[in-house]
């Protein structure tokens, strides 16, 4: 019976300290919708919304924390903050030096964003953001590609010319084509990635293993769809 | 901020502005320049003290701390500023994590390095994962400044050496024909009368240092720069309450007009301390200033 009492009592501690972590997520907040930051001056976007009800169902206490998209595998790596929740694909290439968990968006294809809609991509100059899909794409097609550290960068780069056309998820060219009246999407999109996840350390199991269980109990309730939905991030699932 | 501020779309333009202006986001750009300017009143005595130890140490008597001052004046000289920030931040940081490991933790089995990934246990963690959001920022920023003072610091040394084999070797010879020792004629002697010519080149550092804030994003400190890219950006009215183009020109205009004004003001400071340190010296400075003050010719 003592012992009972006891590991009752260490289970309930142990449970405590559980919830009592905190985890930092990090994101580059200068992608929306995904994840950008709002007039207050926090992150704010679908990411930031899915980040909080994920933590909310795994009972984990979450930070945000932003940093620039060039260096975020390696400060998650050295363990500056514990997930990456950015807009990320999940690719072989990223998948060898970090985990991903589930998928949190299906597949979509992305478009070019251009001054003319009848712009030729082939032979064309495409601005991509660096170390994206769309920017191994274009480079793997050949075709000439102007890097950027922002996506912000990418669409100026457009406007004064110094490229043809930005690739670059449709989620985040479309508002942009809805506000400005001479930049169009082209017809042709790109069938690229696997799908956005949140990256976490190789060596975090547990982390990744709540975090799947989290996205599942979300996408079974649909909720998760509806969060897609109301942020038209991408399809539904 | 303003009561009126409730429905942007409405207001007239002054009034959208002084709305827009005084947004969460424009209070951390503003803050950010109180943030660049702390970092540089910590880091410049911070580098000036360890420019003052490698120049000390590379003129020492004893042979291993010679080397010492001269390889650290060397190696950092010659790496590149972005590389040593995202290298030496991230590897001194390590080092930390590492040696509270080692004590706090000496039962632990894992090894520290696993593929990619550096894991030490939870108890070691610089700073730790449960501390709130603003231990870890101050934290960044303290390990920016002693980066910044080890890079400026090396620089410094450098300066202040040439500065300490300027002095005239009379000077030293009269202090030693007086009978003071090695030590008092370093501290009495050398020292006062260095600064005047290590100033130019001091001064030539401060302001690099200056331009060089930038660099402490890469260590995930939100500073002036990244504060005007990201407000300049447009803003699109799906995400803010006010909607604009591209103002970047406009925030780095913004952002020029700090730094020239800055410069400007250390151009005046700078120069009221030279005309001090030259008081009494033998130098041209120094002989036009006792002439001009009556002295015999």
């Amino acid at each position: 019976m003592k012992k009972l009492v006891l590991a009752t009592a260490a289970l309930a501690l142990s449970a405590g300290l559980a919830s009592a972590d905190t985890v930092r997520m990090g994101t580059e907040g200068a992608y929306p919708p995904w994840n950008f930051i709002n007039d207050k001056g926090e992150v704010d976007g679908f990411e930031r919304a899915l980040g909080d009800e994920l933590c909310k169902r795994a009972e984990l206490t979450c930070e945000w924390v932003t940093n620039e998209w060039d260096s975020i595998i390696p400060n998650l790596v050295s363990g500056n903050y514990d997930v990456i929740i950015a807009g990320m694909s999940i690719t072989d290439e990223r998948e060898q030096v970090i985990d991903f968990t589930q998928n949190y968006t299906p597949p979509d294809p992305s478009a070019y964003l251009a001054l003319s809609a009848d712009l030729d991509v082939e032979g064309a100059v495409i601005a991509a953001q660096t170390n994206t899909i769309q920017a191994a794409f274009v480079a793997e097609h050949g075709w000439t590609l102007v890097e950027f550290a922002t996506p912000e960068e990418t669409i100026a780069a457009v406007r004064n010319g110094e490229a043809d056309a930005v690739l670059a998820d449709k989620s985040y060219l479309a508002p942009v084509a809805e506000a400005e009246a001479d930049l169009v999407l082209l017809e042709r999109e790109e069938a690229i990635g696997g799908g956005v996840g949140m990256g976490v350390r190789e060596s975090d199991g547990e982390l990744k293993a709540k975090f799947d269980a989290a996205i599942q109990s979300m996408k079974d309730d649909g909720s998760l769809n509806a969060l897609i939905s109301k942020w038209e991030v991408s399809s539904t699932f | 901020m303003f009561n009126f501020c409730t429905d942007p779309d409405t207001l007239p333009q002054l009034q959208w502005f002084a709305c827009y202006l005084t947004t969460g986001k424009h209070m951390g750009f503003y803050a950010s320049f109180g943030t660049v300017l702390l970092l540089l009143a910590i880091t410049a005595p911070t580098a000036l003290l360890f420019g003052f130890g490698g120049a000390s140490a590379a003129r020492a008597r004893l042979l291993p701390l010679r080397w010492f001052g001269k390889a650290y004046i060397a190696l950092v000289r010659g790496v590149p500023d972005i590389a040593f920030f995202l290298f030496f931040v991230i590897a001194l940081d390590q080092a930390f994590e590492w040696m509270r490991h080692q004590v706090k933790c000496p039962d632990w089995d894992q090894p520290v390095r696993q593929g990619n990934d550096f894991v030490v246990c939870a108890a070691a963690k610089m700073p730790l994962g449960t501390s709130p959001q603003w231990v870890h920022e101050t934290y960044g920023f303290f390990l920016a400044v002693l980066t910044f003072a080890i890079v400026f610091g090396a620089f410094a040394a450098n300066v202040l050496y040439g500065a300490m084999r300027a002095v005239p070797y009379a000077q030293i010879e009269t202090a030693e024909a007086y009978g003071m020792s090695h030590r008092q004629t370093f501290w009495r002697i050398l020292v006062p009368q260095m600064w005047v010519f290590a100033l130019p080149g001091l001064s030539n550092l401060w302001m690099v240092l200056i331009k060089a804030t930038p660099l402490l994003f890469l260590l995930g400190v939100e500073d002036i720069v990244y504060w005007a890219r990201e407000l300049g950006g447009t803003a699109n009215p799906r995400f803010t309450d006010y909607p604009h183009g591209d103002w970047r020109m406009w925030y780095f205009l913004a952002l020029l007009v700090f730094y020239l004004g800055f410069t400007r003001i250390s151009e005046l400071a700078l120069d009221r301390i030279m005309r001090r340190l030259s008081h009494g010296q033998a130098t041209a400075a120094g002989e036009a200033q006792r002439r001009t003050a009556g002295g015999p010719p």
